[in-house]
């Protein structure tokens, strides 16, 4: 080419390949820091499995961790989501209202329009979706901060379920029904299998296409992703309504599970869900976190609150604990944190 | 006065002076002041028997515990936080009421007993938010729970019954014939605007909420401040509870479930930005009149109140479309 000598800033090809060393040694350091976190919350796992193991004999029980894989697959379902929505610097907190909503849809569509126990089940589905879209139109289309919005809806969806079903609850569905929650497939609980499939989807969702580069864009800066062409309100609006569609099917498992669709199904699951999420290490202000470590805090949780069922201790004062275990963990984080930046 | 973009943001909608009186000076505040007039008459024409006496006394005495909180609420969310653990400390401070009282503890040792036990709940709370820098909606949504549990742990899930008659004077009692809850949610809405409209702090406050980082270039100590807005909303929540927990004869442990809801509603359908840096302790007092009229209007329009809660939160909906097209426009 034919630029003037000054221009042609001569390189030789060992800087050229000593800087390409350098740069793929600094990723390479990156990936291990950003997998401390993981790692962390995986020694607390073990430790907390040692130490409920050593408390209780049951707990290593095969027919006790079938049980907490069935009380967590909910919570699961509905916190994969939720992952998705803190990641872009949002909040759900009317996922565990409109559990509530999307089982009364299913228990009055089952009840009154005598539709087969599958087809209600699409009903809840179909709520939850609806639930989700009305809370991502608000947010992602209308520009309302996402907490006021499902603080709002928190307080709409359970009311809807309160007022349509009367406050009532509806039970006598058939014994079909207790597939989802109560069989198994081989040694595992269906919705444990349902809840693998989905980590699995959203797992790759988030880090294998363009959708999840766009939800840690948008929680990294919306402006600049905005600005990058990245669809800001699209990706925000459909983060929500899978937080719905997830709530119904939490439902849908749920009403499985107990044989009865109550209007104050999962009342207060929001705290457990977003614990679960945060505690995994995903940052509340959006952009960095993800699907592995919302897996590894739902672990923690549930492990947790089995473990404190076994030793005795009262379901009613595990709120304390667990409470101050997701502050506490927040705050390590942020000093962490505070301390690189 | 310096510009804060709070200011900025009143000069750009035309008001040219900050509110620095008494008086509201802006629109912001009017919007619940219009649909709650507008209520009002809509009962005037269908259903007058509303506007007896006794009707118009009992929601005045039924809010007033929302109306204290609400003071402490609305400093806190001026100030760019939150704080949605005021229902368990709500039952924390009227359980430690109900407790001192029924042990036959002297009136004004009971007094300062729960207003102290709220400033250390919020202490709690305020003390994560400022110092550990942790998200304010996880720190009250951790102790949301964290209360709560602590309050069925203490009181076993029995009731306190069996409250003396000095101490149920403070929610049932009259002073000139006016209900005691009355006189203590007017005393506190005045202290709260004298606070935020009078002294340096309370400007800070909303410097704070306008803009955090020019705040704290502007020499303002925003993690003190922001402390004490945790703690002053505690407070609050304490002289709320000792309204609430006189008022009936005795306390559960289920108290003040979703109250943090009714009082964060009442804040913004006043016209409080849930962002922080722009409100009033006046559009505090509209929105709850506004929400504490609705229950009886339901009522009187003989609809279930399974819907209550429904109702509530489109207010909040309500509340923040006006904020959120205002600011999609620009």
């Amino acid at each position: 080419m034919a630029f003037p000598a000054t221009l042609c800033v001569p390189e030789s090809d060992d800087t050229v390949k000593t800087e390409a060393i350098q740069r793929i040694r600094a990723t390479r350091r990156l990936r291990w820091s950003a997998f401390a976190r993981e790692l962390l919350l995986l020694a607390l796992l073990a430790v907390l499995c040692a130490i409920f193991a050593r408390l209780s004999p049951q707990f290593l029980d095969s027919d006790n961790l079938r049980e907490i894989a069935r009380h967590f697959s909910e919570v699961g379902l509905m916190a994969l989501p939720q992952t998705y929505v803190i990641l872009t610097s949002g909040i759900d907190l009317s996922v565990g209202s409109l559990l509530g909503l999307s089982s009364v849809a299913l228990g009055l569509s089952f009840e009154h329009l005598k539709w087969p126990f599958w087809e209600a089940a699409g009903a809840a589905l179909g709520v939850g979706a609806l639930g989700g879209a009305v809370n991502g139109l608000a947010i992602a289309w209308w520009g309302m901060p996402a907490l006021v919005v499902t603080l709002a809806t928190l307080a709409i969806y359970r009311g809807l379920a309160v007022g349509i079903s009367s406050g009532r609850s509806i039970t006598d569905f058939p014994d079909s029904s207790s597939w989802l929650g109560q069989g198994t497939i081989g040694p595992f609980p269906t919705q444990f299998l349902l809840l693998v499939a989905a980590v699995i989807l959203a797992g790759a969702a988030l880090y294998k296409s363009p959708f999840g580069r766009y939800i840690y864009a948008i929680g990294g800066n919306e402006t600049a992703s905005r600005l990058g062409g990245v669809p800001v309100d699209r990706t925000r609006f459909l983060v929500y309504l899978l937080s719905g569609l997830a709530s119904g099917l939490a439902a849908v498992v749920y009403v499985s599970r107990l044989g009865t669709a109550r209007p104050d199904a999962g009342s207060g699951i929001e705290l457990d869900v977003i614990s679960a999420v945060v505690l995994g290490g995903t940052d509340v202000a959006g952009g960095d976190g993800g699907i592995i470590g919302t897996v590894l805090g739902l672990l923690i949780l549930s492990v947790l609150r089995n473990g404190l069922d076994l030793i005795n201790f009262p379901q009613e004062r595990q709120p304390v604990v667990i409470g101050a275990l997701l502050i506490t963990a927040i705050a390590i984080d942020r000093a962490v944190r505070r301390r690189r930046a | 006065m310096t510009e804060t973009p709070a200011s900025a943001e009143r000069r750009r909608e035309g008001m040219t002076t900050p509110p620095s009186g008494f008086v509201p000076r802006w629109q912001r505040e009017y919007s619940a002041l219009a649909v709650l007039f507008a209520l009002l008459l809509f009962l005037a024409i269908t259903r007058p028997a509303f506007f007896s006496a006794d009707n118009l006394r009992d929601i005045l005495v039924n809010n007033s515990y929302v109306m204290i909180a609400g003071v402490g609420a609305t400093i806190v969310i001026l100030a760019a936080g939150i704080d949605i653990s005021i229902g368990s400390m709500l039952a924390a401070c009227a359980v430690t009421a109900g407790d001192l009282a029924h042990r036959g503890t002297p009136l004004w040792l009971v007094i300062l007993a729960t207003l102290a036990m709220g400033a250390f709940l919020g202490l709690v709370n305020g003390g994560f938010v400022a110092w550990l820098n942790v998200p304010p909606i996880i720190v009250t949504l951790g102790t949301l729970s964290i209360y709560r549990g602590a309050v069925i742990w203490y009181t076993q899930g029995v009731w306190i019954q069996g409250l003396p008659a000095s101490f149920l004077f403070l929610g049932q009692g009259t002073v000139w014939g006016v209900p005691v809850p009355v006189w203590v949610a007017a005393g506190t809405v005045l202290a709260g605007v004298l606070f935020l409209q009078k002294t340096r702090c309370g400007r800070h406050i909303y410097a704070i909420g306008g803009n955090p980082l020019a705040a704290e270039l502007a020499g303002i100590r925003v993690n003190r401040i922001r402390l004490l807005t945790y703690v002053i909303s505690g407070m609050s929540v304490g002289l709320s509870a000792l309204v609430y927990a006189s008022r009936f004869s005795q306390i559960q442990s289920n108290t003040g479930i979703g109250f943090e809801l009714l009082v964060i509603t009442a804040v913004v359908v006043g016209g409080t930005n849930i962002f922080g840096g722009v409100g009033s302790i006046w559009g505090t007092v509209c929105g709850v009149l506004l929400l504490g009229a609705v229950d009886p209007a339901l009522a009187y329009r003989h609809i279930s109140s399974y819907w209550e809660g429904a109702i509530q939160g489109c207010f909040i909906l309500f509340g923040i479309s006006g904020d959120a097209l205002r600011t999609r426009k620009r």
